[in-house]
């Protein structure tokens, strides 16, 4: 752990996010008294008509991460545990049906729904998980099916996901009882691209040496591009964000001291332990510059149509990382290895996100055989701190670093 | 030149002293709750037992669970690079190394410098670890250094389902209340923690040749039980529990 006069600039734009976010919950909270209508979709589901239809989304997964990193998620998931659920059941999920029931959690519970959007692009178990709340809280539930493009995207997964999108306007019409205005709509989708173009950017900045954040800090600036995604909000707080980044640079300000290796991160993060990880890693001069989780949010920007976001995004929300192949997954690691000139990966085998854990193993083989880097798998849980030992953690850790360092030739 | 390592690990505290690349002695006690005061105390038995002061001995590398609690210790390095270390200084032909520990059991590969190229460890759980055939033992009330020649005379071993430790131990018993004989039992346990370890090694695609390391090494119910899991012969050390001491001491001399 670094001393206090080496401790790294905090960035500054963290505050302006925490005063966005409490902003943006505030008012998701006050949609009933300003007769608004409230949609808990998730995070990896299509929310601009939900936008351009001026319907407050509200992300129970995001609301997950903020009971995690608040070190609530223990009681809330045993809270689930006493319902019923099972304790294999994903922390999100047991945490977000605990929380409508005891209205727990760092915000005493997320607003209620008029409807609920459920993409299953990130996993399957977002349908289950979306019925019971619709039954619980009695309203609309949508399911925006997104097949799993093992090999590619095929003429008939087009199709079917295209008609989707076409009914999934006309639920939402029939919801709000309004008409969906186009123009508004083509220009949430400009914006939603514009914002996610400037997320890649700000991932990008993490490339240079030392870099001037940490995937740590990525996790923290996601907020935005997931619950703010095609607003203005989110473009010009990612600008200002971008220049202080590039400030730092020139700079030369890192954001951890005496940066001597580097790290991808796969996988959710633990929220729960997300300063001990950092300082875990810090104190081996080891930044996680980079990981696959905040790439998600703007990873199928190659697919989208700036003016005719309506069009392309059936493709965009289909083919995002957690929807493809593994070996197409494993590509994409590569590439990121390849791109932040990494010296090592540190996977995340999370018992709560089945899809994203399984096939690490073989994303793990390939990675050593075609970059021979060394690559950690730790096993914890994003939310429920039960499955994690912070013990055996620290001597997979230290003993990770010892043969990055070995292979590195530098200590 | 001296060198030391002390491994503290969950049950057992080690030390070993290594001069001009030979072993000098090793010893062993049982951890307790203080850390510091094992490690003073079994590094101060090596040192009498080899008739040498403290002043004798260049450097000391401290490892296992207890590691950071060795004040005294020039360096604390991890299990895992110990281990790997201790084994390539007792065969340097080794390139996998198999220990199963009081808390941990772990799979290492190495390169032909005895370098750790890569390693699996278990999770949370406890399956598959010394402690998982401790709370079998006391259950079947057999002592712990008696479970391996028990076993070798099963004639049908027993299957256990269950991975978790509670499980298994609730599972045992019920084995016990039908009158499974006492042998096959136990065979079947260390069936089970064989099969726990298989994939740490499975997972690292261990090579041979293949070290058992760590105390359950000297049991030969246990050690058979691997063997035929991995499918290949283990070699054991008579230094297998003294393993971690070993590598550290190494380590020690390259500081």
């Amino acid at each position: 752990m670094s001393d206090k006069s080496s401790s790294p600039l905090k960035i500054k734009a963290a505050k302006k996010m925490r005063d966005l976010m409490t902003t943006y919950y505030l008012e998701a909270l006050d949609a009933a008294r300003n007769h608004r209508q409230v949609a808990w979709i998730t995070s990896g589901g299509p929310v601009e008509p939900l936008v351009a239809m001026d319907i407050i989304p509200v992300y129970p997964e995001n609301h997950g991460a903020m009971i995690g990193s608040a070190k609530m998620g223990e009681d809330l998931c045993a809270k689930a545990e006493d319902m019923g659920y099972s304790g294999d059941l994903c922390a999100y999920a047991r945490s977000d049906i605990a929380c409508a029931v005891v209205k727990g959690g760092p915000i005493g519970g997320l607003p209620k729904p008029d409807m609920l959007i459920c993409c299953n692009n990130i996993c399957g178990t977002v349908l289950k998980w979306y019925e019971i709340q619709a039954r619980y809280f009695q309203v609309p539930l949508f399911i925006f099916d997104t097949p799993v493009c093992h090999t590619g995207y095929t003429p008939e997964i087009a199709a079917y996901v295209q008609t989707q999108v076409h009914e999934y306007i006309a639920f939402l019409e029939q919801v709000t009882g309004k008409k969906m205005d186009p123009d508004k709509m083509n220009e949430v989708g400009r914006l939603s691209y514009q914002g996610q173009r400037l997320w890649q950017q700000v991932l990008n900045t993490t490339a240079r040496k030392p870099s001037p954040m940490s995937a740590f800090d990525a996790f923290f600036f996601l907020a935005l591009i997931v619950t703010l995604r095609g607003t203005q909000v989110a473009v010009d707080f990612y600008k200002e964000l971008i220049d202080e980044l590039e400030q730092r640079t020139r700079d030369g300000i890192g954001v951890v001291p005496d940066e001597t290796f580097r790290l991808l991160w796969d996988n959710l993060p633990v929220w729960h332990q997300l300063k001990w990880l950092s300082d875990r890693f810090s104190a081996h001069k080891a930044c996680l510059v980079a990981d696959t989780y905040t790439s998600a949010w703007c990873s199928a920007l190659k697919y989208i149509d700036e003016n005719n976001f309506l069009d392309s995004m059936a493709e965009a929300y289909t083919r995002i990382y957690l929807n493809i192949g593994v070996d197409q997954m494993a590509e994409e690691v590569l590439k990121m290895i390849r791109f932040y000139d990494v010296d090592g990966l540190v996977m995340h085998s999370n018992r709560s996100c089945k899809p994203y854990s399984f096939g690490q193993m073989d994303i793990m083989q390939i990675v050593r055989e075609k970059t021979g880097i060394p690559v950690l798998m730790i096993e914890a849980d994003m939310v429920d701190p039960r499955s994690f030992s912070q013990s055996q953690v620290e001597t997979r850790i230290d003993a990770f670093m010892e043969i990055v360092k070995h292979k590195a030739g530098r200590s | 030149m001296i060198f030391a390592g002390i491994d503290i690990g969950s049950n057992t505290a080690k030390a070993a002293l290594i001069k001009d690349g030979t072993l000098m002695g090793t010893r062993v006690m049982l951890t307790g709750y203080h850390h510091l005061k094992a490690g003073t105390r079994v590094f101060g038995d090596v040192l009498v037992q080899a008739g040498l002061s403290r002043s004798d001995v260049s450097a000391i590398v401290s490892t296992g669970y207890g590691r950071a609690s060795i004040d005294f210790a020039d360096k604390a390095m991890t299990e895992i690079l110990c281990h790997g270390a201790g084994a390539h200084f007792l065969n340097p032909d080794i390139r996998g190394v198999i220990d199963v520990g009081g808390q941990d059991s772990k799979a290492i590969a190495l390169d032909d410098r005895g370098q750790v190229d890569n390693f699996a460890m278990n999770d949370k759980c406890a399956a598959g670890t010394g402690r998982f055939l401790e709370v079998m033992a006391n259950a079947l009330e057999v002592s712990l250094d008696r479970m391996g020649e028990v076993s070798l005379t099963a004639d049908k071993p027993s299957k256990i389902s269950s991975i978790c430790t509670v499980f298994a131990e609730s599972e045992v018993i019920s084995m016990i209340a039908r009158q499974e004989k006492r042998e096959n039992i136990i065979a079947g346990i260390h069936a089970a923690a064989a099969a726990r370890v298989g994939i740490l090694a499975a997972k690292i695609r261990i090579q041979g040749p293949v070290m058992m390391t760590g105390g359950v090494a000297k049991n030969k119910g246990m050690k058979a039980a691997l063997e035929t899991q991995l499918n290949q012969p283990l070699i054991i050390s008579p230094h297998c529990q003294e393993t971690g001491a070993i590598g550290a001491a190494v380590l020690a001399s390259r500081l």
